[in-house]
């Protein structure tokens, strides 16, 4: 059966040319600073800003805590969905698809009405509070994605076998789950943290509403205020996405390895 | 013999030895209750607060008070470009998934397009707005390069960044690329078997694609459509970062009523994000029944 | 003229040659088999019969009409495919019902044709079932009901019972060949199972590294195997070494130990060292006189397989197995035991080439 190739090229150069040209415009954008020449100026005003490292610095430990909390509520669930409560499956993916469902401002307004200064759990009335929902808050966010790829690393794995291989060794749950899963799905693990972090390091609406100086604020601020550096943070930001799903891409092919030994 | 000791064992395990009571379910309780507490009660709380007065009594008030016509414009708007952004989206993600599985292009292209669009699909929010100010805003690269080569001005043939079509190109700049990974997997769950034996049962390339490939990939389709309608109808960082206010859509009224209260009523804020709420319920029950009918074929 | 011929058929990847000019004519009615291990190109030809790929060089024509360059939807050809290739998500009816309504068929007419396929392959209830509703030999036996719905001129089969449990490829294999019969179509079949092609076709065309080896009827290829490799993949056989010692008379020697032989040499003349094979099931135990041949050895190893005890002798240099039946009154001799085993002259086969 032979196929003409010319409209499978032009649909992956048209698809180039969209998702390139801006980049390459942003790019050239943000050389402009200095009058006459290109330069990195704006980059070097963009990285010596305080407040640059202030936001990143928070919006990068926020993401951490994300991360740690999120991998402690997912890994748990998925793995007794999957060893011993395969009913309960539909429900906990339900669940888990839901904040793709309901608007992040949506959620976040929900949490301003619910744990606000007066009511029964004031978590917005103390910034550390305030962070600890903001943390929740990208938990949320992120657990469709962290709980996909979980879920996914686990399918992949013998789980019943290396359970009962354990236990016949003697060890208690908690040690099972830290020492024998854990390790197994590393890499499902690691895919979903690096993606949580690109999607909560410049996030924005959560941040903003919760009032916390996060990195997406940060850019948004910029972007009202000046001209050059927005482009220099959104090449930043592309960077920064683009490292994330980089070292999916690493892990994912050295578990590949490992798997084929 | 045999088979009455098999018996034997079988009653005795039954009614003599009661099963262990199971605490696996213990497992769950966390995640269970984050979701209670994190997902499922702020927004019962805020359907709830949509029913209810400044004083807490029922009413129906707000939901009458949706129909403002700032109101109804903003929803329209926002179901507008969602939707059309996603059925682009959709459209030219179908595309260039088919041309990456199905294309017989080179072996380079389809993992460089995977990798970009899992860069892509989540290069939103702030950053996407600026890139697109320096792509096709009045200073931008592009609309420069069109008005000195071919001296076109874009924007005086009606064009803006800050508008419906400049907003629905911006999310196209993600849309795309969510669909291609989105349905990658499902092009690749097409046997070719499927294509080789309606070819030798008669069947046209058409009609292999009316009668199996499309009705297969139907759900995946739908669903994909469904979650990118969602994705940009509750996306607001881009838009505001684009167009601060200026633009009527609903998660940049709603992100204004909350940080100051621009209706003046805190309870028509509720009915806002029930409406929000509402609107993407309804559109994902919609795919649910849909490929329910059109799916029973699968397992 | 044959029903289906090809000619000259070459078909080439790259730079890779995998069919290298094959002549092959099947007659009307009639059930050929291609058979040989993985990458022989017995695929790509049915492909090529099929219209999937493009013939590089050669012809192929079915009823005298050349359809070489014909697209698959123009050929009027049946295909089973290994893994089902059901359409999910479709019934049973209307995976039966496909090429009749591609073909504009009336629906009374599908209707009846269905219902018709339906009983061929005994499944009448399950037509509103879908496709993983049913087990494996089913979703096969339907494959098979759709390929044959639209009255194609050949059938094709494309290693269709690879998939399958042992029991039901034996069941199924025994039903495809009836419902071949009954229908009186001419049908390829490719398969790299020798047991499968021996128990199904009129003629089988064993095929190696892109040419026919040889071509032939079960009993033809089984037994007067032409060929080193057709010898060595069709059945199990014991391969020795031996030495002419006499051309003219067909004397050999096999470690010391002379035979004979009633078949050619193939040109050997006295001196030469010769492969010899012998299929086990041709050797028996114990010391016979007259024509036969004795070769005496000790009993290296005995596998008790259930209804066939097969048992391995040494000699100084080679060793051969033999099969005997089982009989319970008879226990399986001892390792180590000295023992004859002794075959008639027409049981050695003279392989060409020199031993490796």
């Amino acid at each position: 059966m032979k196929q003409s190739r010319i409209a499978p090229w032009i649909g992956v150069i048209f698809g180039a040319i969209y998702f390139l040209v801006p980049l390459i415009a942003t790019f050239e954008f943000s050389l402009r600073m200095e009058r006459g020449r290109y330069s990195f100026e704006a980059y070097r005003i963009v990285l010596g800003d305080p407040n640059f490292q202030a936001s990143f610095g928070y919006s990068a430990f926020i993401a951490v805590c994300t991360i740690i909390v999120g991998v402690a509520l997912v890994v748990p669930t998925a793995y007794v969905v999957q060893l011993k409560l395969p009913k309960l499956r539909p429900v906990i993916e339900f669940l888990t698809l839901l904040p793709l469902v309901i608007p992040a401002i949506v959620i976040v307004f929900g949490y301003l009405r619910m744990y606000n200064s007066s009511s029964w759990l004031p978590l917005t009335g103390s910034a550390r509070g305030t962070d600890v929902l903001l943390t929740f808050s990208y938990v949320t966010l992120a657990l469709p994605y962290m709980y996909r790829s979980v879920d996914t690393g686990l399918r992949a794995i013998d789980v019943r076998t290396l359970t009962e291989a354990a236990q016949s060794l003697g060890s208690s749950w908690p040690r099972i789950l830290l020492t024998v899963i854990l390790p197994n799905v590393r890499v499902a693990v690691l895919s979903g943290s690096f993606l949580t972090f690109a999607i909560v390091i410049g996030e924005f609406t959560m941040a903003s509403l919760l009032n916390r100086p996060a990195f997406g604020p940060y850019l948004q601020l910029i972007g009202a205020n000046r001209a050059y550096e927005p482009a220099a943070l959104a090449i930043i930001a592309f960077a920064i996405t683009w490292a994330c799903m980089g070292l999916i891409n690493l892990f994912g092919a050295m578990g590949q390895q490992t798997q084929r030994r | 013999m045999t088979n009455s000791s098999i018996t034997d064992t079988n009653f005795s395990t039954a009614a003599v030895r009661p099963r262990p009571i199971s605490w696996s379910w213990l497992g769950v309780v966390p995640f269970l209750l984050f979701t209670l507490m994190f997902l499922l009660l702020p927004a019962a709380n805020l359907i709830i607060g949509a029913f209810q007065d400044a004083a807490g009594n029922f009413t129906l008030q707000n939901i009458a008070n949706l129909s403002q016509p700032t109101i109804l414009r903003a929803y329209q708007m926002s179901i507008g470009i969602s939707a059309a952004s996603a059925f682009l989206g959709a459209v030219i993600g179908f595309a260039l998934a088919l041309a990456a599985v199905l294309g017989r292009l080179p072996r380079w292209v389809r993992p460089s397009l995977m990798t970009f669009s899992g860069v892509a699909s989540q290069f939103a929010g702030v950053p996407l707005a600026f890139a697109f100010l320096a792509t096709l805003g009045r200073t931008g690269l592009v609309t420069a390069l069109l008005f000195n080569i071919f001296g076109i001005n874009i924007y005086r043939y009606g064009f803006n960044l800050l508008s419906f079509s400049g907003l629905t190109l911006t999310y196209l700049y993600f849309q795309i690329p969510l669909m291609v990974l989105i349905l990658t997997p499902a092009l690749d769950g097409l046997k070719r078997e499927w294509r080789e034996a309606s070819a030798i049962l008669g069947a046209s390339t058409w009609q292999y694609w009316r009668m199996i490939a499309l009705p297969i990939l139907w759900p995946s389709l739908l669903g994909a459509f469904m979650l990118l309608f969602a994705n940009s109808f509750g996306a607001i960082a881009t838009a505001y970062a684009l167009t601060g206010s200026s633009l009527n859509i609903i998660t940049i009224l709603l992100y204004a009523q909350i940080r100051g209260d621009v209706l003046h009523d805190p309870n028509l804020g509720y009915a806002l994000a029930l409406g929000m709420i509402l609107i993407t319920g309804i559109s994902n029950g919609i795919y649910i029944w849909l490929s329910s009918r059109t799916g029973r074929w699968i397992r | 003229m044959a029903f289906l011929s090809i000619e000259k058929l070459v078909k080439t990847f790259g730079t890779q040659t995998t069919v290298k000019g094959v002549d092959l004519a099947v007659e009307r009615g009639e059930f050929v088999t291609l058979l040989g291990p993985s990458g022989c190109g017995k695929t790509t030809i049915l492909r090529m019969v099929a219209g999937f790929e493009t013939a590089t060089s050669g012809t192929i024509r079915i009823d005298g009409k050349d359809v070489t360059d014909l697209k698959p939807n123009q050929r009027n050809i049946g295909m089973v495919f290994q893994a089902y290739a059901l359409f999910p998500n479709m019934s049973v009816a209307d995976n039966i019902a496909f090429g009749l309504k591609v073909a504009k068929k009336s629906s009374a007419e599908i209707a009846a044709r269905v219902k018709e396929m339906l009983e061929l392959i005994k499944l009448p209830q399950l037509g509103e079932r879908y496709p993983y509703q049913l087990s494996g030999g089913q979703q096969q036996r339907v494959a098979l009901a759709r390929a044959l719905a639209v009255k194609p001129q050949i059938l094709l089969l494309d290693e269709p019972l690879s998939a399958l449990d042992a029991k039901i490829r034996i069941s199924l294999r025994d039903e495809i060949r009836a419902v071949q019969r009954s229908l009186g179509i001419t049908t390829i079949f490719v398969t790299h199972d020798q047991e499968e092609a021996l128990s199904m076709s009129d003629r089988i065309c064993v095929m190696n590294e892109g040419h026919i080896e040889q071509l032939g009827t079960p009993f033809e290829v089984y037994n007067y195997p032409t060929t080193r490799f057709v010898a060595s993949f069709v059945g199990t056989l014991n391969i020795v070494n031996g030495k002419v010692a006499d051309s003219a008379t067909g004397k050999l020697l096999v470690d010391g130990q002379e035979i004979v032989t009633s078949r050619s040499l193939n040109g050997a003349s006295t001196g030469d060292a010769l492969s010899l094979a012998l299929r086990p099931e041709a050797l028996t135990m114990g010391r016979a006189n007259g024509l036969s041949n004795n070769l005496d050895g000790t009993i290296d190893e005995v596998h008790f397989l259930g209804s066939v005890v097969r048992i391995r002798v040494k000699f100084k240099d080679s060793a051969i197995s033999l099969d005997t039946f089982n009989k319970p009154h008879l226990p399986p001799p001892e390792r180590g035991q000295p023992v004859t085993v002794n075959f008639g002259r027409e049981d050695i086969l003279v392989l060409d080439g020199a031993p490796n």
